[in-house]
């Protein structure tokens, strides 16, 4: 049979905020894992921060695994007080976005080997016709980054603009990761 | 038995949606990607997504006329919008949340940012719903036809009227969010965001009218259907 033809693309314009809520990943329910900040800006090719970015965020649990019917590894527990999904639209005066979550575990990759822990984001705002997917990887975890079959696939020179630091100074980890649209040290984007 | 599916998704069609730089859109020239996007296989964080735990966590709110919680109704031409929600193999996909937002009647949204246009908000209409797809992947919300409304990217600038649809689907893969255009509109030639997406594709964005949805004496009927990538595995059968 034919294939249909994808519908097109468009862009989540200015106003998005009036629908796509605030959605927190973890709240004052308790959550099994380590509990952790991220922070950064989107910035575009001027380095300008984009004031209407919409951040969204996809991760397994601790245990490594995803609250969904297609990771059917029954033998690794689901969180009940964790979905795995956070959005937040950037603050407007500095493009800059704030969340706390925990530290995910490790999920397999299709060959059987453990991929290293990674939040899945999407990125979207006005003057993005298409969002755009990243991966924030984990500095701390040298070891399983060095295995990762899709930090492999891209260049070395490049790692860096995915893979976060991490800050002990306050009571919290901390993880910075910026999102660049442009530039030398543009974000890696991933066509998945 | 029909064995789980191993989800596999088909490539996104880069050909049928807009290309990331746009210059006619000017916001687009900052914003967009430079460098070669890199492709990776599909491991269970692609293949996998938010879209089945909103369907689970949220409710329908699917008549934009009366959900603004005044007791009142909307003003402007009621509209009733349906169709499904169907992979690229025609399967409906069954239990997606479908977010909503528009302007209203006048082309004016409820938003803090919208401050240059002078027309009327409507104290009934707020301009944002939600409804899910049954088990066949329809879906069917209640709104009125939001207005045209200028903006800023180029002199006499129009917006056709339209109305934000954002979608997860099942996966991470099938992420769409897109505009909803309503059929025989003036402006579409005049609008590079619409012009945006190629030739060949930026009709599927149009709604058609449709009089077997519209009720007498009540409201306007309009069909469209949304496409979004597909499984390229297919179940297998095994022996009964």
């Amino acid at each position: 049979m034919a294939k249909l033809g994808q519908t097109p693309s468009q862009t989540v314009g200015p106003y998005y905020t009036m629908k796509l809520k605030r959605i927190p990943l973890v709240g004052s329910d308790p959550v099994a894992g380590e509990r952790i900040r991220v922070e950064g800006r989107v910035l575009d090719g001027d380095r300008n921060h984009i004031e209407d970015a919409l951040i969204e965020i996809w991760q397994a649990n601790a245990a490594g695994r995803y609250r969904h019917p297609a990771d059917t590894r029954d033998d690794i527990e689901l969180d009940p007080g964790f979905t795995g999904y956070g959005r937040f639209a950037v603050d407007f005066m500095t493009g800059r976005f704030a969340f706390e979550t925990i530290k995910p575990g490790q999920v397999p990759d299709p060959e059987g080997e453990m991929q290293a822990p990674h939040l899945s984001l999407v990125i979207t705002s006005r003057g993005m016709l298409n969002h755009s997917y990243t991966r924030m990887y984990f500095a701390d975890e040298a070891e399983a980054n060095a295995a990762d079959l899709i930090l492999q696939k891209v260049p070395p020179e490049r790692h860096h603009t995915i893979i976060a630091e991490r800050d002990d100074t306050d009571d919290m980890p901390l993880y910075r990761f910026d999102i660049r649209f442009q530039g030398d040290d543009e974000t890696v984007f991933f066509d998945v | 038995m029909v064995e789980p599916v191993i989800s596999h998704y088909g490539p996104r069609a880069y050909d049928d949606h807009p290309p990331f730089l746009y210059a006619d859109y000017r916001s687009t020239v900052k914003r967009s990607p430079t460098k070669d996007l890199i492709q990776i296989v599909q491991t269970l964080s692609e293949t996998t997504g938010p879209g089945p735990v909103l369907a689970e966590l949220h409710d329908d709110d699917a008549d934009m006329t009366t959900n603004s919680g005044t007791g009142g109704q909307a003003i402007g031409s009621r509209s009733i919008i349906t169709g499904r929600v169907l992979d690229e193999n025609g399967n409906g996909v069954p239990n997606t949340l479908i977010e909503l937002w528009q302007c209203n009647a006048s082309g004016r949204y409820v938003h803090w940012r919208e401050v240059d246009y002078p027309a009327p908000l409507d104290p009934n209409f707020l301009g944002v719903g939600q409804c899910k797809t049954n088990t066949v992947g329809e879906y069917r919300f209640v709104t009125v036809k939001p207005g045209a409304y200028p903006w800023g990217n180029h002199p006499n600038a129009w917006r056709p009227a339209h109305i934000h649809f954002s979608l997860w689907g099942p996966s991470l893969n099938t992420r769409l969010v897109t505009q909803m255009y309503f059929p025989d509109d003036p402006l579409f030639e005049f609008d590079p965001i619409y012009r945006s997406a190629p030739e060949h594709s930026r009709t599927r964005m149009i709604a058609s009218y449709d009089h077997t949805v519209t009720q007498e004496n009540w409201a306007l009927g309009y069909r469209w259907d949304i496409i979004l990538r597909g499984e390229l595995a297919t179940p297998v059968e095994e022996d009964h």
